[in-house]
């Protein structure tokens, strides 16, 4: 690339090498600049990258966290809610008995047609003499919200008869209309709504019965297919929550213990030279191969629930004990020896020094390091698929051995939704979620590394 | 509410062990017999896991062993001929038998055998709890007694806590050890199951990738060739590497050599961000933004580019790769030692040709190094492929044309299968193998050239 006179071979006189050198100076310096600019234009380009990267989820996923309600005059007509009161337990019933009979009357009550309840509350609200179908006027509102009326009369049966102002969601659809993320100069047989349903959307938005307002069920919803407007994440929060339980309670003091051994206590042998190997090789085997061991080992040798917190956990934590341990062992590793020396000079067994001196040192680093590990595992996809964690799951899971999926998983359930239009801003909201806590997470990871170091 | 008496009779058996322990100690020392060896608290330890072990080690045997027990007696409770059926039937009324002694019943009429089997599995299951407990409890007390006595003034209680302790934490490292013989085993079990269906020729030098599902779950219907799969990940990797090392190796130039300390303070870590980014945003973002990109250039250059292919994979891919190349590099460069560098300045040289003539080639074993992890990295990544890379398993050169990689394979086989009936799923594992070894030796041969490396200069 350069050629100087420099590596040239041995000079003829003084004045000629020196000649040589002040012709070349001026292309030397060029290509200095070159260089030093090319350098300059990697950094900018890798600075790039992250700013559009986040731009664009950002840019993507804010507009979903604003969704529209219709704001509709319910009444539970006790025309068309004409089953008897609820079965009360007694004591000449067995548990399951009367459990049998509740969901017997709840059956009943899920057989009623809750749709045309809806629909006169779309009816009521829209102008005088608007011309517009049963399946027009459904399509205004979210269909799950047939369902959250019922859950709302079976927790309240008094409400037989009574007319009651909600808020509820609107579809999918009409979000995407009013929010113009469907093109609305589409000829009519490409749209996703009919004509007199976007002039009705169109109306109630003018007229306040459809606000944008902030939308908490992407937090407290689960996911939905049949309703996209009501798909929330969480159920995936909750697996991810009981994930993070099982990394933390079982990776960081297996994975400390086992760097305390390697580093203080391990003789220098040939095993131990395999267990180190071991570990750095383990650190990059990638992540999927884990998930093939979960698959056979956990879910086809011990047989443990598919789809479950559990699985994941176990799974998550394997892949996440050599980082703890190496980095343990790095935070041990730059602890002074003076300060071992002082301790065992002082009459400390060796346990004692590890325990007592060396081990509280290195605290700050030990909780930055499991605070990244821990990052990192939140953030893990393939290994889950492969233990089922993909699984539709329509409720928060109650304890780690139930079905759940993880917050990922849900980002690559979301993105092959068929309702493109709705589901990109719903997976970047997600992503936001997501990034949103590991960006807290390691936020906690620098401050308390900060606040512990200065004590130190 | 098992869980709960179980874990109150350990803390119980554990707080009493450590009592136990700690006054006969502290009594020894205030009687002053003799100088003793350990402190009271040990000696509490000590008692507290001679007490503790016993007990647990009942509780384990219960865990494993429990279900079959109580298995065993429902089957002699039952009449013959329900006793006799198999599968689905006599689980269903041994759940329902299990329902009825759990005292939450069953919904419906009730079988005559059934309310009396219930009734005396109710009986059976809590003397079972009731023996556990006290055999538990027993054993305990009986290690806490022996242990209690031996306690005196010359007693090296510490050392046998430490022992146990030591134990522990030996332990523990021997799970990373259990972990990869874990990985290696039910890779090679299952693989070698896949090669009872498909001979090992067909798989590794096959060129056509089409498993087909047979309904039947059991013939080997199909073709299972590696290698479309294997030329989708060389090609994805290729692309990214050339992506990430031209642009990591020079932000590591530059920040470590150019760039002022203000600069690198923001831009380090800024860089960095990349690589804690989860990699499923990678392949939301290759979706939605840099196929449709790469698209769009396409159309108005004139070239057929499809927005899922093994450039949109390969570019994002590569951008994930940067901060591995750039922070690895970066740390390697700073321990090429000073005195190389002045000495090429001294001789009048400026600094490109100090840093291209003397710094990377003194620096190259160890950018190898990073070089090859970034490659097994690359390798390994699975989610941008399977979101970007369209997931065509073909032989095919252009880089602008759908392909499919062993990641994506694997993830497509395998994923929601819980039994591993036929080749279609066990293929996975076969895959998983092929993927395992070649980025054990990628990691083996850095870890050594990085090693080797610092070593040189330390």
């Amino acid at each position: 690339m350069t050629d100087t006179s420099l590596t040239g071979t041995a000079p003829r006189s003084e004045t000629s090498t020196t000649g040589k050198v002040r012709a070349s100076l001026g292309r030397r310096h060029r290509n200095e600049a070159i260089f030093r600019g090319l350098g300059l234009l990697a950094v900018l380009a890798a600075l790039g990258f992250v700013a559009i990267l986040f731009s664009t989820i950002i840019s993507k996923g804010l507009p979903a966290f604003q969704q529209a309600k219709v704001n509709l005059e319910v009444y539970f007509d006790p025309d068309i809610i004409d089953v008897g009161p609820p079965p009360e337990p007694s004591a000449a019933q067995s548990p399951a008995d009367y459990r049998a009979a509740e969901l017997a009357w709840q059956r009943q009550l899920a057989l009623l047609n809750w749709n045309s309840i809806v629909e006169t509350a779309v009816r009521e609200a829209a102008p005088e003499g608007f011309e517009i179908d049963t399946r027009q006027a459904l399509s205004i509102v979210e269909t799950s919200e047939r369902h959250t009326l019922r859950e709302r009369f079976v927790r309240a049966p008094g409400l037989l008869g009574q007319r009651v102002r909600l808020d509820l969601l609107a579809s999918a659809n009409v979000d995407n209309w009013l929010k113009g993320t469907i093109d609305r100069s589409l000829a009519d047989s490409r749209q996703q709504l009919s004509a007199p349903a976007r002039e009705l959307a169109d109306y109630f938005y003018a007229n306040g019965i459809i606000n944008m307002e902030f939308a908490w069920s992407i937090f407290t919803n689960v996911d939905s297919r049949a309703a996209p407007a009501a798909a929330g994440l969480a159920g995936a929060f909750m697996g991810s929550v009981y994930m993070m339980l099982i990394v933390i309670a079982l990776a960081v003091p297996i994975g400390v213990a086992s760097a305390i051994y390697l580093e203080e206590f391990a003789p220098k042998s040939r095993l131990t030279d395999l267990i180190e190997v071991n570990i750095n090789n383990l650190a990059a085997v990638p992540s999927i191969v884990f998930g093939l061991l979960g698959a056979a080992v956990f879910i086809n040798y011990f047989r443990l629930p598919l789809s479950a917190p559990i699985v994941g956990g176990l799974v998550l934590t394997l892949m996440t004990l050599p980082t703890i341990i190496i980095a343990t062992r790095g935070a041990l590793q730059g602890v002074p020896s003076s300060l071992r020396q002082a301790a065992l000079g002082m009459g400390a067994s060796r346990t004692q020094m590890v325990f007592h001196h060396v081990l509280p040192v290195t605290l700050p680093s030990i909780l930055t390091a499991t605070i990244i590990g821990v990052a990192q595992a939140l953030g893990e996809t393939a290994p889950l698929l492969l233990i089922g964690m993909n699984a539709f799951v329509a409720q928060i899971p109650s304890s780690p051995m139930d079905q759940a999926t993880a917050l990922p998983v849900q980002i690559f359930l979301w993105q092959g939704n068929e309702n493109r239009n709705f589901f990109e801003a719903r997976t970047s909201a997600a992503i936001m979620v997501l990034l949103g806590l590991m960006i807290v997470l390691n936020a906690i990871a620098v401050f308390l590394r900060s606040r512990l170091e200065r004590r130190a | 509410m098992n869980t709960w008496i179980i874990a109150a009779l350990l803390l119980v058996l554990l707080s009493l062990g450590y009592q136990m322990g700690w006054s006969k100690g502290r009594r020894l020392a205030v009687a002053g017999e003799g100088k003793l060896h350990s402190r009271p608290q040990y000696h509490g330890a000590r008692v507290a896991i001679w007490t503790l072990v016993p007990a647990v080690i009942v509780l384990i045997a219960w865990s494993v062993f429990g279900d079959a027990i109580s298995r065993a007696y429902i089957m002699s409770l039952l009449p013959a001929d329900v006793a006799s059926q198999t599968g689905p039937a006599l689980a269903t009324a041994i759940r329902r038998v299990r329902a009825i002694a759990s005292g939450f019943g069953v919904a419906g009429e009730l079988a005559p055998y059934e309310a009396e089997a219930g009734n005396a599995l109710r009986q059976f299951n809590l003397i079972v709890l009731l023996v556990v407990i006290a055999a538990a409890a027993a054993l305990g007390i009986a290690g806490l007694i022996y242990a209690r006595s031996r306690i005196s003034p010359r007693l090296r209680a510490r050392n046998e806590v430490e022992i146990a302790i030591r134990i522990l934490l030996l332990a523990c490292s021997a799970i990373a050890i259990l972990t990869t013989l874990g990985i290696v085993v039910s890779l090679l079990t299952e693989a070698v199951r896949f090669f009872t269906y498909v001979s090992p020729i067909d798989f590794f030098f096959g060129t056509v990738w089409n498993p087909a599902f047979s309904t039947t779950g059991n013939s080997a219907g199909g073709d299972y060739g590696l290698l479309p799969l294997l030329w989708g990940t060389i090609m994805v990797s290729g692309i990214a590497i050339l992506v990430a090392l031209p642009i990591g190796l020079l932000t590591a130039v530059y920040l470590n050599q150019y760039a002022p300390p203000r600069l690198r303070a923001v831009a380090k870590p800024i860089i960095e961000i990349l690589a804690g980014i989860p990699t499923i945003v990678y392949g939301f973002f290759a979706l939605v933004t840099v196929g449709p990109t790469l698209a769009a250039i396409g159309d108005t250059v004139g070239i057929d580019i499809r927005a899922t292919s093994a450039a949109t994979a390969g570019i994002v891919m590569g951008i994930m790769i940067i901060p591995f190349i750039s922070s690895l590099s970066d740390d390697i460069l700073s321990q090429v030692p000073r005195t190389m560098r002045d000495g090429s300045f001294g001789l009048g040289a400026t600094k490109s040709e100090t840093i291209i003539r003397v710094l990377v080639p003194a620096a190259l074993p160890g950018i190898v190094g990073a070089f090859l992890l970034a490659v097994s990295r690359a390798i390994g990544e699975t989610m941008i492929v399977v979101l970007a890379a369209g997931n065509s398993p073909v032989l095919r050169a252009n880089p602008f044309e759908p392909i499919s990689t062993v990641t994506v394979s694997i993830v497509n086989q395998l994923t929601g299968d819980s039994d591993f009936a036929g080749p279609q799923s066990l293929v996975a594992f076969a895959l998983g193998l092929t993927l395992f070894v070649m980025t054990l030796i990628l990691n083996v041969v850095a870890l050594y050239i990085v090693r080797r490396y610092r070593e040189q200069y330390e």
